[in-house]
């Protein structure tokens, strides 16, 4: 994990450079305008995608609204990497991150043996299969926070430990590709990143019951893994392709990027918010418990 | 005073279509080694996961001292201890965490029981080591360590000498009485090994496709077989011979075989009279091994 943030706070280390480079400035008021323009030319072209063209006109709204207040949205320093970073990996790094240890956490005994050792002591199966979770949902919460913590510390060596009292514009919804401003709201930028890391949680415990029930269910901890890898993966491609398919929206998959209401941007599906997210990950999670409870009492263990 | 610890009736298991275990019954003592005997495929194994509780029965009940495996599964589970197939520990951890890890999960459990186990099975010098580092025959002892934790009444060994050199067969048969004889403890003993069975078990069960066909003690399932071989020229006529008084069968190397009997002298007096040499009169005592063959058919698996 820390390898890989490095990676991607050097990635942002470049771009900043990039910028200084072609401006000559870092002036955040003419780095914003001038990606108000960029954005404003890629609108006129014709080759881009209908749903395209509507995050992309989001973006430039939510840009010319900061522009308006005089708030700059990349105030520099480690906890705007930190905020922009949760906001990225909650789709795929965090889920993928969660998965490897969560497929593994039942099907392993399986295949070592060891199960038959456990379900031969005096203790209820149910008790053992929950003693599992619990250790799952205790490493979850541990990645989760690490993952917080590490982002801080090697961006801040790079980018300074400044910025927590930033601004940030939160509270856009976009309605039918238009921006609606009016529950826009200024919060600081740890209150932002907490309720970020929330959702990031939420969405790495949902990720985690799904894998452990796929651990139960199919007894090998590659089989468990490439179906969650396939499932995430089609998920991130679908994002961008269904906003005409409405039944899409009830797929766990489409419904992980949370961070995304925060930020205002156009959700896959018209019509999902946050609270609808929420909900059908909640679904999600609590059968995939049933039926692993259910399963894991009721097997023949051959 | 023997008290039965463990009785099974009407024992059923079904998968899909075929009924793998025919209805078993049979009770164990204390104090006694058990041994089940059949060929591949008979239903051993399978009915043993049934009595530990890793596959359910179709029907049929099992109770261990007393309690019903189904309706007091911890009660019936806290006096069993068992072995089954390859003993599976954690290879990362060492042999004494492994043995820390399953006591935590007896209630009541006292921390210098450990030492006891580990002394008893002798594995003093490499308990610390961790388990991938030890021999079958050292992985075998911390299995039997493993079941008797819980100061079991009725110990469950599937094919406990499977892999052991002859020193340590010895030594797993001499443990094994020691348990039953000095301990008090039922053991349970499912074995390929016909000779070992003959030196090590009170009573044996013989199964075959599914149904038990005998059960009784060893010295009494070999008395029943005692025989007599007969070595007469010429051959043809001390057959039919001999087939007018008594029942005649050939072994390998083409001796007549007759059941023991006190008419022998009659017999012999019979074929001397019409003129057959009896050159040899011996009396056989049968393995259990012949005793097997002959009660299983030497069948195959169905």
């Amino acid at each position: 994990m820390a390898v890989l943030i490095s990676l991607f706070t050097y990635a942002q280390f470049r771009e900043v450079q990039r910028q200084i480079e072609k401006l000559g400035d870092v002036d955040w008021r003419t780095t914003l305008q001038q990606q108000i323009v960029d954005t404003q030319n890629r609108l006129t072209s014709s080759g881009i995608s209908d749903e395209w063209k509507a995050q992309l006109q989001i973006r430039v709204q939510q840009q010319q609204y900061y522009l308006d207040n005089d708030i700059n949205p990349a105030e520099p320093g480690a906890p705007t990497f930190v905020r922009s970073f949760a906001q990225e990996s909650i789709t795929l790094f965090v889920p993928l991150l969660i998965m490897i240890i969560a497929a593994d956490i039942v099907s392993s005994e399986r295949s070592a043996g060891t199960v038959k050792l456990l379900l031969t002591r005096p203790v209820k199966r149910w008790k053992i299969l929950l003693s599992k979770y619990v250790a799952l949902l205790l490493s979850i919460s541990i990645i989760v926070v690490l993952m917080g913590v590490l982002a801080y510390l090697i961006s801040g060596v790079v980018f300074g430990f400044g910025g927590w009292g930033a601004p940030i514009l939160t509270g856009f919804t976009s309605v039918g590709g238009e921006l609606n401003t009016s529950n826009v709201q200024l919060i600081d930028q740890w209150q932002y990143i907490l309720m970020e890391f929330g959702l990031v949680w939420f969405v790495a415990i949902v990720v985690g019951t799904i894998s452990f029930m796929l651990s139960v269910l199919l007894k090998s901890t590659s089989a468990s893994m490439g179906v969650m890898l396939a499932a995430l993966i089609a998920g991130l491609i679908l994002s961008n392709l269904v906003s005409s398919w409405q039944s899409a929206k009830y797929l766990f998959m489409i419904n992980l990027d949370l961070t995304g209401y925060l930020a205002g941007s156009s959700p896959p599906v018209p019509g999902m918010t946050l609270l609808f997210s929420i909900g059908v990950l909640v679904v999600w999670a609590v059968a995939a418990l049933l039926v692993s409870f259910t399963v894991f009492v009721r097997q023949d263990v051959y | 005073m023997t008290e039965i610890t463990l009785s099974i009736k009407g024992l059923r298991k079904r998968i899909g279509k075929r009924e793998i275990i025919k209805g078993l019954d049979f009770e164990l003592k204390s104090g006694e080694v058990f041994g089940f005997l059949g060929p591949n495929g008979a239903g051993k194994t399978t009915t043993i996961r049934m009595l530990v509780g890793l596959i359910r029965p179709t029907a049929g009940s099992i109770y261990v001292c007393g309690y019903d495996v189904k309706k007091d599964f911890v009660k019936a589970m806290s006096h069993l201890g068992c072995i089954v197939e390859n003993p599976e520990l954690y290879p990362y951890l060492t042999g004494m965490e492994n043995l820390q890890h399953f006591s935590r999960m007896i209630p009541n459990f006292e921390s210098k029981h450990l030492d006891y186990v580990v002394k008893l099975v002798r594995l003093q010098d490499r308990i610390n080591d961790p388990v991938k580092t030890y021999s079958l025959g050292m992985r075998q002892r911390l299995g039997i360590a493993q079941a008797l934790l819980g100061k079991p009444k009725v110990l469950i060994l599937d094919e406990p000498t499977n892999g052991l050199d002859p020193m340590g067969i010895r030594e797993m048969r001499e443990f094994i009485r020691f348990l039953a004889e000095k301990e008090g403890l039922t053991v349970l003993v499912s074995s390929h090994l016909l000779s070992e069975i003959q030196l090590m078990c009170d009573r044996v069960a013989v199964i075959s496709k599914g149904r038990v066909i005998k059960v009784d003690t060893v010295s009494n399932l070999l008395n029943l077989q005692e025989q007599l071989v007969w070595k007469v020229t010429p051959f043809e006529k001390g057959i039919s011979l001999l087939q007018t008084v008594t029942s005649v069968s050939l072994d390998e190397e083409n001796h007549l075989v007759t059941p023991l009997s006190e008419k022998s002298s009659t017999w012999n007096q019979m074929l001397v009279e019409n003129g057959v040499e009896v050159h040899e009169i011996q009396r056989k005592v049968p393995t259990l091994e012949d005793l097997f063959l002959e009660l299983t058919g030497g069948e195959s698996v169905e």
